[in-house]
């Protein structure tokens, strides 16, 4: 079953279309990823999803419900919740209060919201730093941050916004095991991802925009030979080469 | 986990002990049931109350209100008209009030929520001078004359003592405890976590499933009940209100200065702000008042420069500096 389903998304600023009569669904459990050069409308897109925006056009549904132009408290108690690309820690609070006011979604006891913070803290490596003040921790805790506290409210489906951008190769690879993790435990999540590394082993399916149409949506496999994603990242020109390269390649017979 | 109950606990405890300090005090010479030094016990509790109000939807919530004035006369008002116009006793008044000041506080901040920051700063100032011309001119509750209390027989009833502060000082002390307990409580509860997620960040909050609206209105209800409690405290106090006393901008500027210097957002801000500024207040103005109006105003004036200059996480601010650099001396000693 599809947990989301986009209809024909449309968002306008003024003459600017952002995102262009995008759908696609998400399928319960799955890691879908959402690629696509800058300025694409990926942000966007999440930001009609969450109700951030309210689109201009078009129907999204979560498990079934019509979710258009709802607030976003309201979707995120319906259970979709995302972080932000531009981190937002609640500055003066500390670590652990920030992804306590996530866990109080997930439960208005204190005892119980305590320890869900505590276990998402643990999960995202925090642990050690939940009563540091959130505006003092370094570009890769914030984004930390942003995925634990979003995790706490415990989501159905999570949205994640560049949560690796920035990140060392070894907390890339641990946000990795994390996303899996959550995936086994039956989450369903839909990253944004410049980190092809981060992304393309673990997506179910992959989605690409470029300005602001859906160009291609397979599993990463095919996305990654698929020609007009090729074009949307070197630009005409280059993929044109490489493709010419490519067969001289073939035909010399060294390279397959 | 348990380091962290620890800590609250040793807080709770800390408090309590304040309490009971400060409830014993009557019972200290030199603190005579008529004296100077007892009126300014009674000033220190009553700001700190009106401070700790407004601390909730300032402080904690973020939304600085310049309006409070207007609460805190509804207050006033509700208790003076139960005792001056109706004859009757000042207690029904007293909630009446604090029902109407939350209503108020409701219908008057929904449209200015919309505003943000500075903006809703500057709608909340207007509001104060728009209740402020309406009382003046309405003739119901007494108009510019105001209202001057009857002597009536003293007692709780009448909420009303002719020649002893005590009491006074014991109901300003029970207001000071109510409002600081509930203040205590929401801190550690989801409504305190959410009024700070609303505060350092809007829309971050609203993508976790707060309701900013209703967190804010709801804020601002409860703040401005307390602050009406605390206007019907002053008026039973003062026996006599008029709109300027209590509606004005003056009145306002003192809720939030009193937080503010004390430590916006954080528990023991508002009394420490009433326990330096209210003496200070009272001492100049008692002595040096007659120099020609305003010395003690100016001496006002320059300490909150300095602070907010100095240090603008307020007094409590220099406190936990204080503290740091204790611990640090400590930790030296140790190595």
């Amino acid at each position: 079953m599809a947990i989301l389903e986009v209809h024909n998304v449309t968002m306008k600023f003024g003459e600017l279309v952002a995102c262009n009569s995008i759908s696609f669904n998400v399928e319960e459990g799955a890691i879908v990823g959402l690629i696509g050069p800058n300025g694409a409308g990926k942000t966007t897109l999440f930001n009609c999803i969450s109700g951030l925006y309210k689109p201009s056009g078009g129907n999204i549904f979560f498990n079934g419900e019509e979710i258009t132009g709802l607030k976003p408290y309201e979707i995120a108690r319906k259970g979709a919740v995302r972080t932000f690309q531009v981190v937002r820690p609640l500055k003066d609070m500390t670590v652990f209060d920030n992804v306590l006011v996530g866990a109080f979604l997930y439960s208005r006891e204190n005892r119980i919201a305590f320890e869900k913070a505590y276990e998402c803290l643990r999960l995202c490596n925090l642990e050690h730093l939940k009563d540091k003040i959130a505006g003092e921790l370094t570009i890769g805790g914030k984004k930390r941050l942003e995925m634990a506290r979003a995790l706490a409210t415990n989501p159905k489906l999570l949205m994640l916004d560049e949560v690796m951008a920035g990140l060392t190769t070894t907390e890339m690879k641990a946000s990795v095991e994390v996303i899996q993790r959550l995936r086994d435990h039956g989450m369903t999540i839909m990253i944004i991802e410049h980190v092809m590394e981060g992304i393309m082993p673990i997506a179910d399916k992959v989605i690409v925009l470029d300005g602001g149409v859906k160009i291609a949506e397979d599993v990463p496999a095919s996305i990654v030979k698929n020609e007009k994603v090729i074009e949307a990242y070197l630009g005409t020109k280059y993929s044109k080469r490489y493709r010419e390269k490519k067969v001289e390649r073939t035909d010399g017979g060294a390279y397959t | 986990m348990v380091s962290r109950e620890k800590k609250l606990k040793i807080k709770d405890i800390s408090w309590l002990t304040l309490v009971l300090l400060l409830s014993v005090l009557p019972l200290i010479p030199g603190f005579t049931a008529n004296s100077f030094r007892m009126h300014i016990m009674i000033l220190i509790m009553l700001y700190a109350s009106m401070a700790q109000a407004w601390n909730i939807i300032g402080g904690y919530c973020g939304q600085v209100s310049f309006g409070h004035s207007v609460f805190f006369g509804i207050g006033a008002y509700g208790a003076g008209m139960a005792v001056v116009t109706y004859g009757g006793t000042p207690w029904l008044g007293i909630i009446i009030g604090m029902i109407l000041a939350a209503c108020v506080a409701v219908i008057i901040s929904y449209p200015c929520f919309k505003l943000s920051g500075h903006y809703f700063a500057i709608a909340t100032f207007a509001i104060v001078e728009i209740f402020n011309r309406g009382f003046l001119v309405w003739d119901w509750i007494g108009g510019a004359l105001g209202l001057d209390y009857p002597i009536i027989e003293e007692g709780l009833k009448n909420f009303m003592w002719h020649n002893t502060k005590t009491p006074y000082y014991y109901l300003a002390l029970l207001i000071f405890v109510l409002i600081f307990s509930i203040v205590r409580w929401l801190e550690g509860h989801r409504f305190g976590y959410y009024m700070r997620a609303v505060r350092d960040g809007q829309e971050t909050a609203e993508s976790l499933g707060v309701n900013s609206t209703a967190i804010k209105l709801t804020a601002m209800a409860l703040s401005a009940s307390m602050a009406a409690l605390c206007g019907s405290f002053f008026v039973q106090y003062n026996l006599r209100v008029d709109p300027p006393m209590v509606m004005s901008l003056d009145t306002s500027m003192k809720f939030v200065l009193v937080t503010i210097l004390g430590g916006s957002g954080t528990l023991a801000g508002p009394l420490l702000g009433a326990a330096v500024l209210v003496p200070l207040q009272e001492y100049t103005r008692a002595f040096w008042g007659g120099l020609g109006g305003g010395v003690d105003l100016i001496i006002f004036g320059l300490l909150i420069i300095i602070i907010v200059v100095k240090q603008p996480a307020g007094m409590i601010g220099i406190l936990q500096y204080i503290q740091k650099a204790f611990k640090k001396t400590k930790l030296q000693e140790v190595k």
